[in-house]
């Protein structure tokens, strides 16, 4: 019997940037026809370490082998040549474009100077029955869903001759439901012949569909196994190198009066199109309130509205009891409100600012800070020293720009910021998207201490977990309206994605007192 | 001592340098393929620059226009605006400063500040009607500044040709010698060159711009708009007002820098068939400068030496004026594509390393 082949051997991989390595002599072997998990944490180097297999980064040492042949990756269309395709964690499609004509793009089908369309359209619907990826070839991208956009890109690879699929964190922008049938798509890829190699975070998905997984930890491989020897708490522990505690701990809410009231609020999106219909919630001080939802139903328009920055165009948001339905975010902020950004370098911070002047984005024409119109930096500094220290924000002095701290830091700086305004209410938008475990925890505890000093909480996430394990109550937000508040100790994931995919609507829908 | 090294070593201060050194040797190599001696058409400018007290004395009077429209178009850029615009503005600030130099008849210590006001006035407004029209409307102010500057243009000639025309001549009458702000002693030490008060408002201007831009509230807005818009009303600050703001103040430098050239030099102003070039200029110098207001004064005093001293050239090397142009903007190319010059001062950083 002849052995099963190896597809993808990478031998002592190092890669270095200014100041740290990121891959530090690495060794993954990939066996043809498995799907292969990589686990880390983020910036744990497991991207870079897919970056140098697609030809995006030369590594400084080590080989790779792909079907037991040396080869020197170049570009990623040398990766291309050799059968590797990526899907991307971002989608790099035309949105004005079909479907069909993202697939062949760079690579179209020709009669004379013309692009074969036809022949186009009959490749790619060819491809989908092969691998079971239903899409409307003819429709444009701008009109799918996010799900359908990621067949989009799987079928992209496949119509340049992609053998090894590398997906990065293919799971973080679907839904519960589009994950099965992700898993699914993976399957009969790999039924297909094909070999898969997944970049991922997530226990539960290397549990439920790979076959061996690669933890790696601070640019080294921490262990190589396959997944039915193994169990989530062990991977955690080899992820993060400490034993984890997937609960968060918090003690039982006391909701006590209502903080925040929105009143069938109606607003406009970026489309031209209702994106809150008659949207209505309530947030109490002392409570976390979850919103759960699939991205783009809504929830980025919500906060914008009751930030400032969106005009509603009718309905009411009360803020303890005071009308601020349409105010300027100047006066909202000033009544009690802090928001931590969706995205933290485009809304939250001033990138090229030093610290100590994001410190006081918000709040330097308080009278603390301004004399007469100038600004007494001393103060500004010693604010900003006593806040950087109040939070552990590792940054080398106040006077660096916050360009130069990690994603972590400048979150923790964030923070700072909107607590230390000491507000009745506080928005979280996404408070961890793209942060390391320890940093998650550290936020996550500072929403619930917020919460017991009796602030009320409005959490938004698109990471089920966080949303459950932080919230008290959950508002789950589907196309523009809340279509049911659970309680968050009494449901599950299964529940809330039914809810979020609008298959599931609860009595009243309204604010589920 | 040491600090000093460190300032003269320093990127933001190597890269110009280097720019300015490359920029001198291709228009070197552009006077030896036209056949004339670049040393001694080097020589004979800086000859010509400081030859005589007289020729010193305009040098300055040419480097004073470049300071304010090179501050007007970096204080733009600082609040995230390409102010294209300084040349209309600075036109506008002439015509200004003409009318009310003409038109009143008042005690010298009011009308000279008077007419130096109206032309920090005019100009400021000039440059806002293009910020609001980007804050109200939306317009991309390169393209209204752009079209501003030929309305500009047309606009001041006709008011001097329907009110202030010298009868049969291409200009106005003069000012009132009340709203002259030239320097009369120092144009006497000076061989009566050109000089005049506007130098030192020049100095005072680029003061203005450091402690308004880095020490108040509304250069913290400014700022913060000019580098992240988002952040910036996320943060509860007016974008748009900001905009029209920053534009005011941009423009109201490039206004007086007009209204001290019909004040201080020319005290008429005539009837233009072209652009004064000055706000142009003040792109290039602003760029160089690194749209800091000493980097400002800096890149003014090396173009408008480089401008003035050309003529020198002419006269001691039979290099054609023109050809100054060929070194002016190979720097300002030097300066954009710094790569390249990081590529040929790479050694110098490099050894800098070494010494730590």
């Amino acid at each position: 019997m002849k052995p099963v082949q190896t597809v993808v051997e990478m031998r002592g991989i190092t890669k270095r940037f200014p100041g740290i390595i990121a891959n530090d002599n690495i060794n993954l072997v990939v066996k043809k026809g498995e799907i292969h998990a990589l686990l880390g944490e983020n910036g744990a180097g497991k991207s870079t370490l897919m970056n140098v297999l697609f030809g995006l980064y030369q590594p400084e040492e080590g080989e790779i082998l792909i079907n037991e042949k040396p080869v020197k990756i170049t570009s990623p269309s040398v990766a291309n040549d050799l059968g590797i395709g990526m899907v991307h964690q971002h989608f790099m499609l035309v949105e004005k474009f079909t479907v069909t004509e993202n697939i062949v793009l760079g690579n179209e089908p020709k009669s004379g100077l013309q692009i074969d369309m036809q022949s186009a359209i009959k490749a790619v619907e060819k491809l989908s029955n092969q691998y079971g990826l239903k899409v409307d070839p003819r429709a444009k991208i701008e009109d799918i869903s996010v799900g359908m956009q990621q067949r989009v890109e799987i079928l992209k690879t496949l119509y340049r001759g992609a053998d090894i699929l590398i997906f990065d964190e293919p799971t973080a922008v679907l839904t519960p439901q589009e994950i099965v049938e992700l898993i699914e798509i993976m399957h009969n890829l790999v039924k297909e012949g094909k070999t898969i190699i997944l970049i991922t975070h997530k226990l539960k998905e290397i549990m439920a569909v790979c076959d061996t997984v690669t933890i790696i930890r601070r640019g080294k491989v921490i262990d190589s196994v396959g997944v039915k020897d193994t169990n989530p708490d062990d991977l955690a522990a080899k992820m993060v190198g400490r034993e984890v505690n997937f609960r968060v701990d918090k003690k039982e809410a006391n909701p006590k009066e209502v903080i925040l009231s929105v009143e069938n609020i109606t607003a406009m999106g970026n489309r031209g199109v209702n994106a809150l219909n008659s949207i209505s919630l309530e947030v109490r001080s002392g409570e976390i309130l979850g919103i759960a939802g699939v991205d783009g139903n809504g929830q980025s328009e919500l906060i914008e509205v009751l930030t400032g920055l969106r005009k509603a165009s009718s309905g009411r948001v009360l803020l303890k009891g005071q009308d601020i339905t349409n105010k300027t975010p100047r006066v909202i902020s000033e009544s009690g409100l802090s928001h931590i950004p969706e995205d933290r370098h485009k809304h939250g911070l001033v990138l090229d600012f030093p610290m100590s002047e994001n410190m006081v984005l918000e709040t330097y024409f308080h009278p603390e800070f301004n004399k007469n119109g100038f600004l007494d930096y001393a103060a500004i500094d010693k604010h900003a020293s006593k806040l950087i220290e109040e939070f552990d924000v590792r940054t080398p002095s106040i006077h660096t720009p916050a360009r130069a701290l990690s994603g972590g830091n400048q979150q923790k700086a964030i923070i700072a910021r909107e607590v230390n305004k000491d507000p009745d209410l506080l928005i979280a938008a996404q408070p961890t998207r793209g942060l390391d475990v320890g940093a998650i925890e550290f936020i996550h505890r500072r929403l619930i201490e917020q919460r017991d000093k009796g602030k009320a909480v409005l959490l938004l996430s698109l990471e089920l977990d966080e949303i459950i394990n932080v919230s008290d109550r959950i508002a789950v937000i589907y196309e523009g309206q809340i279509v049911g508040i659970v309680d968050a100790k009494q449901t599950d994931e299964q529940e809330l994605g039914l809810m979020m995919s609008g298959g599931k609507r609860m009595q009243g829908g309204g604010n589920g007192e | 001592m040491n600090r000093v090294i460190a300032i003269f070593t320093k990127e933001s201060f190597l890269v110009p340098v280097a720019a300015i050194i490359l920029g001198l040797l291709t228009g070197a190599v552009a006077m030896l393929a036209g056949g004339f001696n670049p040393i001694q058409a080097y020589a004979s400018l800086v000859e010509k620059v400081f030859g005589s007290s007289y020729n010193f004395g305009e040098t300055i009077r040419q480097i004073t226009p470049l300071i304010f429209t090179g501050l007007s178009v970096a204080f733009a850029f600082r609040t995230g605006l390409f102010n294209i615009g300084a040349e209309g503005q600075f036109i506008i600030g002439m015509i200004a400063s003409t009318a009310v130099g003409i038109s009143f008849d008042l005690p010298a210590y009011i009308h000279a500040p008077l007419a130096v006001i109206a032309g920090a006035l005019a100009g400021g407004l000039w440059g806002a009607i293009a910020g609001w029209l980007k804050a109200a409307r939306g317009v991309n102010e390169v393209i209204t500044t752009i079209m501003l500057n030929w309305i500009a243009l047309y606009f001041a000639n006709y008011v001097v040709k329907a009110f202030y025309l010298q009868e049969g001549q291409q200009r106005s009458e003069m000012i009132k010698d009340s709203a002259s702000i030239s320097f009369a002693w120092l144009s006497q030490m000076f061989d009566s060159a050109r000089l005049h008060w506007g130098t030192l408002l020049a100095i005072l201007a680029a003061v203005f711009f450091y402690i308004l831009l880095w020490k108040t509230k509304s250069g913290f807005e400014l700022r913060a708009v000019g580098l992240n818009p988002h952040a910036s009303e996320y943060a509860g600050m007016n974008v748009n007002r900001n905009v029209v703001n920053a534009m005011f103040v941009g423009g109201m430098f490039a206004g007086i820098g007009g209204a001290c050239e019909i004040l201080g030099v020319f005290h008429y102003q005539s009837i233009m068939a072209a652009q004064p070039g000055y706000g142009f200029d003040g792109i290039a110098v602003a760029l160089i400068g690194g749209n800091t207001p000493l980097g400002v004064i800096l890149g003014a005093i090396l173009f408008g030496m480089l401008t003035f001293g050309a003529a020198g050239m002419k006269f001691g090397a039979g290099v054609p004026v023109e050809l100054i142009r060929v070194v002016i903007s190979s720097v300002i190319f030097f300066v954009a594509a710094h790569g390249i010059v990081k590529f040929f001062i790479k050694p110098l950083l490099q050894k800098k390393e070494g010494g730590n």
